[in-house]
């Protein structure tokens, strides 16, 4: 029973992400679309989006087991987060507004940093294991997140980075 | 139900009985011998092989990587010959590459593979192959499996005495097998003799970066130089060429070059060739050839120009070359792992010959010449002489070595490989080969290690051992197990072009260096773009330069408007994936040229001249992740007095 829930679940997460949404515009020519988009706001009612879960208890898979962040913001460190951030996250994750990806602003309200950072250096096991980084495929269009080879060192000061936007 | 189990049961009864009556056949004929053959080549999914075995790929121009024992082809590493599928001398990168004094060349025959060594054992850093048609040496890095850098010789014609590494990779070797005239010029093919000569080139190799520099050249008498072998352990220093043609025939040279009862093997002491360079008893002649290097951090290759070459005279340097006579035209030129041996395939003689090593010293020490050609001292055939092999076979044409002490020789008329013992000079074992083989190949086989497990046989007919394709059938190559007394035949496997050598290695020794991405952070190409905040779009007057980014699964810019009928557009597509096994790929609607194929980190470009007004599609052409299929983009091309500004954008409203 509970597999044909989660079955329920991805199928119309499925349907959702083929319906794509926000690039097609009133001026669309193709005429389900305001089926689809009907489906989407009935199915909107019941369940909440993986982006917008909150679950601050899960690590997630990876190699991060424990992260201790300090009271205050680490400027230097969050400086070089930043264009790490630049260089090898920006053509796919804008900060602040969904792009490719999601936007890392406010993650830390949503995820916790552990879950964070494995994300970001094993995104593979991340989204073969860890349920909710499953569903984030799914919601994304099964765009992979891509596993940049970032050090752990990096991956920490993209962390850091991600505790400054607001 | 009843029925169904009967005939069931009917059904079973004679697949058994068809089975054991197979069985009972095959075991009759070679039935538990084919059967382990295939259990010693069988690879299982997902493992990997012992060996890689890296062929010529002759008049293709590339070098093919194949595993042993299972004969899979992994990759073509372009080499001379332009490669549409990777883009090699069709993107801006790897043009240079096939740079020559005679222009841009899009094809080139490529022969004798080498692999690197240190203490004359294989280290597996670079390759080394040589172009025959017009004179070229190859380097392969070994750790990206990708051509690095060619190097044009001059004064040569038919680079086939080529490319042979000394025991600590202190130079790679080209010889030409063709004389001419040097330096070239207008004269009358009829004076040939005498006046051609033979250039034999050393090219000194960097010891860490692999790079190589056109030490000297000696210029030899107008033989035909055909195959090279450097000495080893004890004979370092010594090179070992084996000559045709000393009739210095220039025409008919299938009757005339085989009228000598004796050609010779060419013994030059290239370590006194140093010492002659350093007195400066060399001449500097001027001579025009290419130089091209890739660079794995520009992810592009240069070309610069050599201008001169030094050039020692044998007749003025004494000590320098002696002939040892050799029955009758011989091809191969082999130096057993010890050194004391070398063995001179005489094509058209009855049996093998083998010189020593230290008989030759003996000779040259106590000056007992038989004659001189061209000033060259000639050794008395039998002061040299270590032995024959009687009646092997016929047409002998190339030898490798085992561990333990035994030769093993392809007859190219009597289409076999022959076992024989070094120092008894006995024949132990013979195999027919499927047909003519050429070379032959033992991983480590013209080394001081050799890895004797395994003997390639590089054939050079291959007829009905396949299924036919038309008149043109595949190359072939056959896989023997050479660990016990008698060989054994293993595995026939297709080849590329025609593989005339061909190096092998331990796996272990090249797979844990291979390179799984170019880092970003290094990416010095002067049109990368690492950071997506920098893609964009440039006018330079009638050029357009479209800094392009790629990542799973889209282009920035992936919309482009501006561009116009009469520009010259430049994509520079970096790919900013950090993953192994994430290249990307790119073409546009009637680009005259091949697609780029760009690895994780890598900056590739290719130029499109858009001809017709309209919106026109490019998109990836490498299946990348789920959304491959939405990798894509427009370029709108507006008429030539067209006033539009250049824009561009991804994802925008």
């Amino acid at each position: 029973m509970k597999t044909l829930k989660i079955l329920t679940l991805v199928f119309t997460l499925l349907i959702l992400s083929c319906g794509g949404g926000e690039e097609k515009k009133e001026s669309s020519k193709v005429k389900l679309k305001t089926q689809t988009t009907e489906k989407k706001t009935a199915v909107k009612k019941t369940t909440t989006k993986a982006s917008e879960t909150i679950d601050l208890t899960n690590k997630g898979v990876g190699p991060i087991t424990s992260v201790t962040l300090g009271a205050e913001i680490d400027q230097a460190m969050a400086t070089k987060g930043a264009e790490i951030y630049k260089k090898m996250c920006t053509a796919c994750h804008k900060p602040t507004k969904k792009f490719i990806g999601p936007a890392p602003i406010g993650v830390l309200s949503r995820r916790t940093p552990e879950w964070i950072m494995n994300m970001i250096l094993d995104p593979e096991d991340m989204v073969a294991k860890d349920p909710l980084a499953k569903k984030l495929l799914m919601e994304f269009n099964g765009s992979p997140m891509a596993n940049q080879n970032l050090s752990e060192e990096e991956a920490r000061a993209v962390l850091e980075y991600f505790r400054t936007l607001k | 139900m009843k029925n169904i189990f009967k005939i069931s049961v009917g059904f079973l009864i004679i697949a058994i009985a068809a089975t054991s009556c197979n069985n009972s056949d095959s075991s009759k004929s070679k039935g538990a011998l084919s059967s382990s053959a295939a259990e010693q080549v069988y690879v299982a999914p997902g493992e990997h092989d012992e060996f890689y075995a890296f062929l010529s790929g002759g008049f293709s121009g590339q070098l093919s990587v194949y595993g042993l024992p299972s004969g899979r082809l992994f990759k073509v590493i372009p080499v001379f010959s332009q490669d549409a599928e990777k883009a090699y001398g069709y993107n801006e990168e790897t043009k240079p590459m096939l740079m020559t004094s005679f222009g841009e060349i899009p094809w080139g025959d490529a022969h004798h593979p080498d692999i690197s060594q240190t203490n004359g054992v294989l280290d597996g850093r670079w390759i080394f192959i040589n172009e025959n048609n017009t004179p070229r040496i190859a380097r392969i890095d070994l750790t990206t499996f990708e051509t690095v850098e060619i190097i044009e010789i001059p004064n040569t014609a038919g680079n086939h005495s080529s490319s042979y590494v000394t025991d600590n990779t202190e130079y790679v070797i080209a010889g030409t097998r063709f004389s001419v005239p040097v330096p070239q010029r207008d004269m009358s093919i009829k004076d040939y003799k005498g006046n051609f000569k033979g250039a034999l080139s050393f090219l000194k190799v960097d010891p860490d970066s692999g790079q190589m520099d056109l030490s000297f050249q000696i210029l030899m008498p107008g033989f035909d130089y055909d195959k090279a072998h450097p000495g080893r352990g004890k004979s370092d220093g010594w090179f070992f060429y084996t000559t045709y043609n000393t009739e210095e025939a220039n025409t008919l040279l299938e009757v005339n070059a085989s009228q000598n009862d004796k050609d010779f093997i060419a013994a030059v002491n290239w370590k006194k060739a140093e010492e002659y360079i350093k007195a400066g008893k060399f001449k500097t002649m001027p001579a025009k050839y290419a130089h091209n290097i890739y660079n794995d951090e520009t992810h592009s290759a240069t070309t610069t120009w050599g201008t001169s070459v030094k050039v020692l005279d044998p007749a003025e340097c004494p000590g320098l070359v002696y002939f040892l006579p050799t029955p009758k035209s011989p091809h191969g030129c082999d130096v057993d792992p010890t050194g004391e041996y070398i063995v001179g395939s005489g094509k058209l003689a009855a049996s093998l010959t083998v010189h020593s090593f230290t008989k030759m010293l003996d000779a040259i020490k106590n000056e007992k010449f038989a004659g001189e050609a061209y000033g060259i001292p000639i050794l008395n055939f039998e002061d040299v002489l270590a032995g024959t092999v009687e009646q092997p076979g016929l047409g002998p044409l190339h030898t490798e070595f085992d561990n333990k002490g035994n030769a093993y020789t392809t007859f190219f008329i009597s289409s076999e490989v022959v076992k024989w013992k070094l120092g008894t000079w006995e024949i132990l074992d013979r195999q027919p080969a499927f047909y003519s083989p050429g070379h032959l190949m033992i991983p480590g086989g013209n080394s001081q290690k050799p890895f004797g497990k395994y003997l390639v046989s590089l054939n050079k007919i291959t007829k009905d051992r396949y299924l036919p394709t038309g008149p043109e059938v595949c190359q072939s190559a056959q896989l023997f197990d050479i660990s016990g007394d008698k060989m054994k035949l293993l595995l026939d496997f297709p080849t590329i072009g025609e593989p005339h050598y061909a190096a092998g290695i331990p796996a272990n020794l090249i797979a844990p260096k291979s390179k799984k991405i170019f880092k970003l952070a290094d990416n010095k190409h002067p049109f990368a773009t690492t950071s997506d905040a920098d893609a964009r779009v440039e006018r330079d007057g009638n050029n357009v330069h479209i800094y392009m980014t790629t990542i799973r699964s889209h282009f920035n810019p992936d919309n482009i408007e501006g561009v116009k009928v009469g520009d010259k557009v430049y994509f520079h597509v970096t790919n900013l994936e950090q993953d192994y096994d994430v290249p990307h790929g790119v073409s546009m609607i009637g680009a005259n040229t091949s697609e780029v194929l760009i690895m994780p980190g890598q900056t590739e470009t290719f130029v499109w001249y858009p001809k017709q007004v309209g919106v026109w599609p490019f998109y990836c052409t490498d299946f990348c992740s789920a959304l491959h299929q939405e990798m894509q983009g427009y370029i709108r091309v507006s008429p030539k007095n067209s006033n539009i500004e250049l824009s561009w954008g991804l994802g925008e409203d």
